[in-house]
């Protein structure tokens, strides 16, 4: 299976461990990733004022890259503020002509609304399927690499949301993780704050706000017994490392490592030795697989 | 914010037809039920609650709403929309206030210094979308 790819700015910077980790599970799942050439900034949030068309150039921009590179493939994405703000932009501009007109004047060819994004989480489940991934693990003889992790899914807030729009699944009770997790082997912890925000982008404009928000939701994993925060988003995973209790008291990865490990991927792939949280993550890690 | 009123030469009945206009809701659909608040994480530090915020201008009293902390520690997590049984999408509404007070010239942001260990492995995804949320 073939898919057009699309990393954005932090999956090449801080995060570069998500884009890793998702290329070699990728890889392993025999999903072919064609990566935008050249890429530019999808914008980082949708702009939710009706008259902003400016701001949705920059999402569009990126839009029409992908119906300029291959126009028959969707185009995924894993940062969830890519995969929101791209989602919900090709929405907008699908559903309004008039809107679609004026924002293709700036672009270099007019947005035939056509693209279809998604996100990795969607294709694992909706057409590799979790059985395939189970029988995938068996093969590799790796199906103990995770069993008994008590893990908590942390969906954040824009993954899911407007439900309308991004119709990934139920924004208030959602499992495409926790099954995702289940098929992995983790013990999965239920965890009633798994759609709380983090604090989003207020770790730059109110970091005091965000660091409460943050700690909230690592003191309750914490309190159900979790020992490790799994996350689909970059900012997610810094304000919990970073603006919660301790500084990385709580363990955070994300899904595409935990994925990478139960397929018996190298851990050099999946960015478990560069990176310092996730060293922490393999040196705490009770279920000392890795 | 008397003077924004006064600058733009605006009766307050025309900054709340702005806001709709700006959100695309209609503030009226609100009947006051408190789930915005109960699910906002933000709550605990906002100064005037959500749904204090849409009764004030359903009150027309913009003023209060316009001077409040809470468009500005909104983190555009869209709990309220997704949750509203009414369908006002209050995150809307939200922005369309920042929009208001930033395109009035009133700009609050404030770029912290943060550590450099944070600064470091800051996202990009957060910067870009901080300035985004303070430049209308
Ligand atoms: S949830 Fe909706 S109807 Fe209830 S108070 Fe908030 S805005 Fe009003
Ligand atoms: S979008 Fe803003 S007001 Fe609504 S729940 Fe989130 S932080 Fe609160």
């Amino acid at each position: 299976m073939k898919l057009l790819y699309y990393p954005g700015c932090t999956l090449r910077t801080v995060a570069q461990t998500f884009d890793l980790s998702a290329k070699a599970v990728a890889a392993a799942l025999d999903i072919e990733l064609v990566e935008l050439t050249d890429f530019t900034c999808c914008g980082g949030l949708f702009p939710q004022t009706t008259d902003n068309l400016m701001s949705l150039l920059a999402p569009a921009r990126v839009l029409v890259h992908a119906q300029r590179t291959d126009p028959a493939q969707r185009l995924m994405t894993l940062c969830t503020f890519c995969y929101n703000t791209l989602k919900r932009t090709h929405y907008t501009l699908a559903q309004d002509a008039q809107k679609r007109a004026i924002v293709s004047e700036y672009l270099e060819e007019p947005y035939r609304a056509e693209v279809r994004v998604v996100h990795l989480l969607e294709v694992l489940r909706d057409d590799i399927g979790y059985e395939a991934i189970s029988q995938k693990i068996a093969a590799n003889g790796a199906v103990q690499a995770l069993q008994g992790a008590r893990v908590a899914p942390y969906y954040g807030c824009l993954l899911l949301r407007p439900s309308d729009e991004i119709g990934m699944d139920d924004p208030e009770q959602p499992t495409i993780l926790e099954d995702l997790l289940h098929t992995l082997g983790c013990t999965v912890v239920d965890f009633p704050w798994k759609t709380e925000c983090c604090g989003s982008f207020l770790s730059v404009s109110k970091p005091e706000l965000a660091r409460q928000c943050s700690q909230t939701i690592v003191q309750r994993a914490t309190q159900l017994g979790a020992e490790m925060l799994v996350t689909t988003c970059p900012l997610c995973s810094y304000n919990i490392a970073y603006m919660g209790p301790n500084h990385t008291a709580m363990t955070v990865a994300y899904f595409t490592q935990l994925l990478g490990l139960a397929l018996g991927l190298d851990q050099d792939q999946l960015g478990l030795r560069t990176d310092a949280l996730h060293q922490q993550m393999t040196s705490q890690w009770k279920g000392g697989a890795i | 914010m008397r003077a924004l009123i006064h600058k733009n030469n605006m009766q307050e009945k025309d900054l709340l037809r702005e806001v709709e206009e700006l959100s695309g809701q209609n503030l009226y659909a609100c009947y006051q039920c408190g789930k915005c608040t109960a699910g906002c994480p933000l709550a605990f530090s906002m100064d005037i609650l959500p749904h204090t915020i849409i009764r004030l201008m359903q009150l027309g009293q913009l003023e209060p709403v316009l001077s409040s902390n809470t468009p500005w520690h909104c983190a555009a997590c869209l709990t309220c929309s997704s949750r509203c049984p009414k369908g006002v999408d209050l995150a809307r509404v939200m922005e369309a206030l920042r929009a208001l007070l930033i395109r009035a010239g009133y700009a609050p942001i404030q770029v912290f210094r943060l550590p450099a260990e944070l600064a470091a492995q800051l996202p990009q995804q957060a910067a870009v979308s901080a300035l985004r949320k303070h430049s209308g």
